[in-house]
């Protein structure tokens, strides 16, 4: 598969070379043949067809694009598909297994942190790298984690919310 | 969005990025972080032929200070590593202060210090850090190193003293006379904002006598502020009502704000001088060994 920016409707040209990638996303490996100047958002999205991951501002300024990189979170439009050659991508996508919801998700749900959703993906990345790294944040750790990521909607107390549920149940199940 | 085009190599080695900004000439862009870059790629205010990536190349991330006591940032630390360093928690106070008010937390787990520090934005946090830490940028070229001095790197507005085919490798801060003190604060307008303005102090102190003081800002002045010669009203002198309130002035005076959506370059000038006062009174008030 190539992954070009097509739209422009020119050739690529002869001296940039195609480049073939193979990324480990949602643990299946993934090759493409891409521009070096292809976002890794976009390589995600249109490429793979995985457009759980959001593109909202374009300008690093949202968050709603965020993915885990080698367990990171990133802003995927403001990285090149390149450079995540070798990788680890963890999306959205990655979360739920076939039959159960990830406790974020579920927090979500249970806490109605959504609304247009848009944001969505990009938040419960964003926890879940605060969660990896702490199971059990305090409020305010939870909102210092999500920071960079911006809802035009819910007013964030029910993400906030959210991730507390989600935590409980990751401690609960671990013991 | 998308940039123009341009090629693209991930070398291995410092000697093999230098080789590939060499025959550039000029129109190679190092890509670290790319949380400055990438988005100018974004918008085409940068158009390079060539992007050399240097975040392949191993043992550029770290942190450490050496045994005479100077501090040593290689080019791939992220601004999270600062953030979340016990050292520098421990040892270096400025430092450690700025690094939670650096952007976002997740274009901290991707931005580096060093990379900061060559954008020369004149809003950004580490420049002024570093002028007011009295610091300097080690700098590779395909002649060797050499090391240039803060107040010499940063030139203006986005602009440093690198030649085409240089990469800075690390940042030095100087050991402290006697204990590092000192702190840093930032009006940001929303968490992650730029800021409106911001004060970086070091200070050197000996029991409560201050043996060297550095000031610069953000913010406030079409470059980074270079505000290190109000130090003069508090080297060799205690912490008192009286030196705080002289070194705040001086440091205001030199401030070159303007008038914007982010408030009036009066209230921009007030804002660094209560912060000034803020910090040494906080580090008066400290048990200093
Ligand atoms: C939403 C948002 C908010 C932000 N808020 C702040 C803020 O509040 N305060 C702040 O200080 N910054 C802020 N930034 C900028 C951020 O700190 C960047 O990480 C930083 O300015 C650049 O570091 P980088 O590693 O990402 O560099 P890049 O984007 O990779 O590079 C920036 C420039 O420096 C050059 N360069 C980088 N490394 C080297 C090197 N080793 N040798 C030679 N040249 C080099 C590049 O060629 C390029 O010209 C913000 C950015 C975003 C997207
Ligand atoms: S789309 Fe990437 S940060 Fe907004
Ligand atoms: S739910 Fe709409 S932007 Fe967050």
């Amino acid at each position: 598969m190539s992954s070009l920016y097509e739209e422009i409707n020119t050739p690529p040209a002869s001296d940039i070379p195609v480049r073939r990638v193979t990324i480990n996303v949602n643990g299946e490996a993934r090759t493409a043949n891409v521009e070096p100047r292809l976002l890794l958002a976009h390589l995600l999205r249109q490429g793979f067809k995985l457009t759980g991951t959001h593109t909202g501002c374009d300008t690093t300024n949202c968050g709603a694009c965020t993915v885990l990189f080698d367990g990171r979170p990133i802003k995927s439009c403001t990285m090149f598909a390149v450079q995540a050659d070798g990788h680890d991508v963890q999306t959205v996508e990655g979360l739920a297994s076939a039959s159960e919801l990830h406790p974020l998700q579920e927090g979500f749900k249970q806490e109605h942190a959504l609304q247009c959703g848009f944001c969505t993906p990009g938040m419960m990345m964003a926890a879940k790298a605060l969660l990896e790294e702490n199971l059990n944040p305090t409020e305010d750790e939870i909102r210092w984690a999500l920071s960079g990521n911006l809802c035009r909607c819910t007013g964030y107390q029910n993400i906030v919310k959210a991730v507390l549920w989600a935590a409980e149940k990751m401690r609960a199940e671990l013991n | 969005m998308y940039p123009s085009r341009f090629k693209y190599e991930s070398p291995k080695t410092i000697v093999e990025a230098i080789k590939l900004l060499d025959a550039g000439k000029g129109d190679a862009k190092v890509l670290a972080g790319g949380q400055s870059l990438v988005p100018m790629l974004k918008l085409r205010f940068a158009f390079p032929d060539q992007i050399v990536d240097i975040n392949n190349i191993p043992g550029l991330d770290y942190i450490r200070f050496d045994a005479d006591g100077s501090l040593h940032i290689g080019a791939l630390v992220r601004h999270e590593h600062l953030e979340k360093s016990v050292e520098i928690s421990m040892r270096q106070p400025t430092i450690a202060a700025a690094a939670p008010l650096v952007a976002d937390p997740i274009v901290r787990a991707r931005g580096t210090f060093v990379g900061s520090v060559c954008h020369a934005d004149p809003q950004g946090d580490w420049a002024a850090t570093m002028i007011a830490l009295h610091g300097s940028i080690v700098v590779q070229g395909p002649k060797g190193k050499r090391t240039i001095a803060m107040k010499d790197f940063v030139l203006g507005p986005y602009a440093n003293s690198l030649n085409y085919n240089e990469i800075a490798i690390e940042a030095v801060i100087p050991a402290p006379k006697g204990v590092a003190r000192g702190g840093y604060l930032k009006l940001e307008r929303r968490v992650g904002d730029f800021a409106t303005a911001s004060v970086a102090v070091a200070l050197d102190m000996s029991g409560d006598t201050v043996l060297n003081a550095g000031f610069a800002l953000a913010g406030v002045g079409g470059k980074t502020i270079d505000a290190n010669e109000a130090a003069s009203a508090l080297i060799g002198q205690k912490l008192t009502e009286a030196t705080i309130a002289k070194a705040a002035q001086l440091v205001a005076a030199l401030a070159e704000p303007r008038t914007d959506h982010r408030g009036s370059a009066e209230y921009k000038r007030h804002i660094v001088e209560t912060f000034v006062k803020r910090i040494l009174v906080a580090n008066s008030a400290q048990k200093v060994a």
